[in-house]
């Protein structure tokens, strides 16, 4: 498509005007507006371009976009605010544990091609539900899978629309509440009058100019330190560094140390160390549920819907990961520079007076702490480390907080590199935030248009009266998503890494055995669909609100040790022996000490779908053996979609020519 | 056009599935299990337990799934179940 290819020409050429702005003394606020507004202008124009008057169109892009731009979309799709601003940041804090990760939201592409995407594409439906409906005979099942995608889906966009709000908010100095809204006008241009054709080509825009941002930092980085423009090669000289510096800080004790088996200090979570933050069962259990959601999340597999033929959706699964992979195996890189860079400043024994300037650009805004204070005086700072017994006066690891998002925003001000460049990123960010939330948007907008309408209510509407009910729908969510983003719902941001167990428990066992297995019928899924969901939001509910109850409940399969468990009492008499105006505080407490030790086996709630998958898989299986088998029709219906050749299973409606 | 053989393309589009996920299996989880051991290897400056989380397995998946898209069309073609 030819616009994709001018918009991508056009971007460099307005980045470097705006370089030369900025050279001639434009101030930065201006440079930050340019960036923003006219990404999202181009975004908007591709939308009103695309617009369409045809179901099919509006669905599934027509059914005619080729694998390598699918790929991008794909990326972009896939590719969150968080991913962008906060990944590098994550494996920062946690170094390898934070891999998982990295591992976890790659390796779900494998599945989505061996086991899914293609028979999908081969089936011919408009949405994820349109599969179970078919598949499972019907209107109970359809209504099953729009649940359990519009629980997996609205925390997530709720979690986009913030992700745009703050981004705006920090680079425009705009209202976080304005902000938000000034996102929902960009996501609903991209989406509203052309639904997939236009969300298409928007994300192909939107991928191009969130990997040109995020690779340049760091590549002028690497090429600044090393001589090589290549970050993910060079990390590993960056890597060795920063061994090298955890030794000497943890001698003079910068850093949180232990002793090794020879006495030595040495730093108690190095940055190449395993299993440090997690333990190898969480940290595999968490690998596993990334990756079985990716491969079960409702707006990625629809992506798939939308290509020419079943040869190709297999291609484009390829192209989406290779993409991907462009971003995931730079973000190590990322974090690696960035330790050295902060680690070399500690090493060397920085003053607390001395503190470099980004620190307090990023402290004021409550993103960097020393000491436990936002660093924003160098008085402020002095007198909290003061407080602190025998601190030496200078920086210590141990005194330095910082929030997970400076990594990858600060490093073009780290490495000093011009204004323009923060710009840059600052566009990206914003790019991988809208074109996620778009996808989002449109897949809860057709579960509810077309699955819950179309299907359930009104199966004679009109395709004119299908579209409108479509886009209604769409700006509804999108409004009640802007709604609950601006009132900065603690809770939902948090939640949003539960889309990825709530999908791969609800959806994942009922899509494979349907494909991969012919006996599986309508009773054995609806009961596996009901179980594996159930137990996951049951896992993750009863150990985030419900934590004291839960521990008593199944204290006896819980991990805590002895210590863990007499404060829990103590804490518990303490609640009932607290007056009346204490009662609250003292609940507060021992709640907050039950979320930590309430579990099963020791399994952090992110994970839960570690115990809904295999309880979803024997569900299906008993049931179906226990129940008659599905019919001669759906047998010879599962055989065509193992077969590439023929027409689809659901014929398109919408008078497409493929 | 080769003869329209369901069954076998069947069997056989199971074999490739079952193939790469036993590899998906080993450069998930099996190759970390060993991440203590592999770090004592060093390439390029990278101990090779965290270069397998960091870059080896995502460059395998990579790899896998461009094979597998060809694989999984040769095999279409050669039991008659390809498209047009």
């Amino acid at each position: 498509m030819a616009t994709t290819k001018d918009n991508s020409g056009g971007f460099f050429g307005f980045v470097i005007v705006l370089a030369i702005l900025e050279q001639l003394g434009v101030p930065n606020k201006f440079i930050g507006y340019g960036f923003v507004f006219l990404t999202i202008a181009v975004y908007a124009v591709i939308g009103i371009l695309s617009r369409t008057s045809e179901v099919g169109e509006y669905y599934v892009a027509g059914r005619s976009v080729p694998a390598f731009y699918n790929g991008m979309a794909t990326g972009a799709d896939w590719m969150s605010g968080a991913s962008f601003v906060g990944m590098a940041g994550t494996l920062f804090l946690l170094g390898y544990d934070g891999l998982s990760f990295v591992l976890g939201w790659t390796g779900g592409y494998v599945l989505v091609a061996i086991l899914i995407a293609p028979f999908l594409r081969k089936f011919g439906a408009y949405t994820v539900p349109d599969f179970f409906a078919e598949r499972f005979g019907g209107g109970f099942a359809r209504m099953l899978a729009v649940i359990v995608l519009i629980c997996c889906s609205f925390t997530y966009v709720t979690a986009q629309i913030y992700a745009t709000g703050i981004i705006a908010q920090r680079f425009l100095d705009m209202d976080f509440v304005v902000a938000v809204y000034v996102g929902l006008v960009g996501i609903l241009l991209c989406s509203m009058l052309g639904g997939m054709k236009a969300v298409t080509w928007t994300q192909v825009a939107q991928y191009i100019v969130l990997i040109v941002a995020y690779l340049i930092p760091v590549v002028i980085l690497s090429a600044k330190k090393y001589g090589i423009p290549l970050p993910q090669l060079t990390y590993g000289q960056a890597i060795q560094d920063i061994t090298n510096l955890e030794n000497q800080m943890a001698a003079k004790g910068l850093i949180a140390s232990a002793k090794d088996a020879a006495g030595n200090a040495v730093a108690a979570k190095p940055h190449i160390k395993p299993f440090t933050t997690y333990d190898p069962l969480n940290y595999f259990a968490l690998i596993l549920c990334l990756m079985v959601g990716t491969a079960s999340l409702p707006h990625i597999l629809m992506r798939y819907f939308t290509t020419p033929s079943v040869r190709e959706a297999r291609a484009s699964v390829a192209w989406s990961l290779f993409f991907i992979f462009l971003l995931y195996f730079t973000a190590p890189a990322y974090a690696a520079f960035a330790k050295l860079e902060v680690y070399s400043l500690v090493a060397k024994g920085t003053q607390l007076a001395d503190l470099p300037a980004w620190m307090y650009t990023y402290g004021k805004l409550g993103l960097v702490k020393v000491c436990g204070v936002d660093v924003t005086t160098a008085q402020e700072v002095i007198a909290a480390c003061g407080k602190i017994a025998n601190h030496p006066g200078v920086l210590r690891m141990q005194d330095l907080n910082i929030n997970a998002d400076v990594i990858v925003l600060s490093t073009p001000e780290i490495a000093g590199m011009p204004y323009v460049i923060a710009g840059l990123v600052a566009a990206g960010g914003l790019a991988a935030a809208l074109s996620t939330a778009d996808g989002l948007l449109l897949a809860i907008a057709n579960a509810l248009s077309h699955d819950v309408y179309y299907k359930m209510i009104n199966p004679n509407a009109s395709t004119k009266v299908r579209l409108i009910v479509a886009r209604v729908l769409l700006v509804f969510v999108a409004l009640a998503a802007a709604y609950t983003a601006s009132t900065k719902p603690a809770d939902i941001l948090s939640m949003v890494a539960w889309a990825f167990s709530l999908a791969a428990a609800g959806l994942f066992p009922a899509l494979v055995m349907g494909i991969w297995w012919k006996r599986a019928n309508t009773q054995g899924a609806i009961a596996g669909m009901i179980l594996g969901f159930g137990v996951c939001v049951y896992y993750l509910v009863g150990t985030r609100y419900f934590a004291v109850s839960f521990h008593e409940l199944w204290g006896w399969l819980g991990t805590a040790s002895k210590a863990q468990l007499d404060q829990f009492a103590t804490l518990k008499q303490a609640w009932i022996a607290a007056p009346e105006a204490g009662k609250a505080a003292a609940w507060a407490a021992l709640d907050r000490h039950a979320q930590a030790i309430a579990s099963w086996w020791g399994v952090r709630n992110i994970s839960a779908a570690l115990f809904g998958l295999p309880v979803g898989f024997l569900a299906i299986w008993i049931v179906s053996l226990l129940t008659p088998a599905p019919s001669q029709a759906v047998m010879d219906m599962v055989d065509a979609t193992r077969r590439p050749r023929g027409d689809t299973i659901i014929k398109d409606k919408g008078a497409l020519a493929h | 056009m080769a003869q329209d053989n369901g069954e076998r393309h069947w069997s056989r589009t199971s074999s490739l599935m079952w193939t790469m996920f036993v590899l998906w299996l080993i450069f998930s989880f099996g190759v970390h299990f060993f991440v203590d051991s592999l770090n004592t290897i060093k390439i390029l400056g990278f101990p090779l337990g965290f270069y397998m989380a960091a870059q080896g397995s995502l460059i395998v998946f990579v790899i896998m799934l461009f094979i597998f898209a060809h694989r999984q069309d040769v095999i279409d073609r050669e039991e008659g179940q390809a498209e047009d």
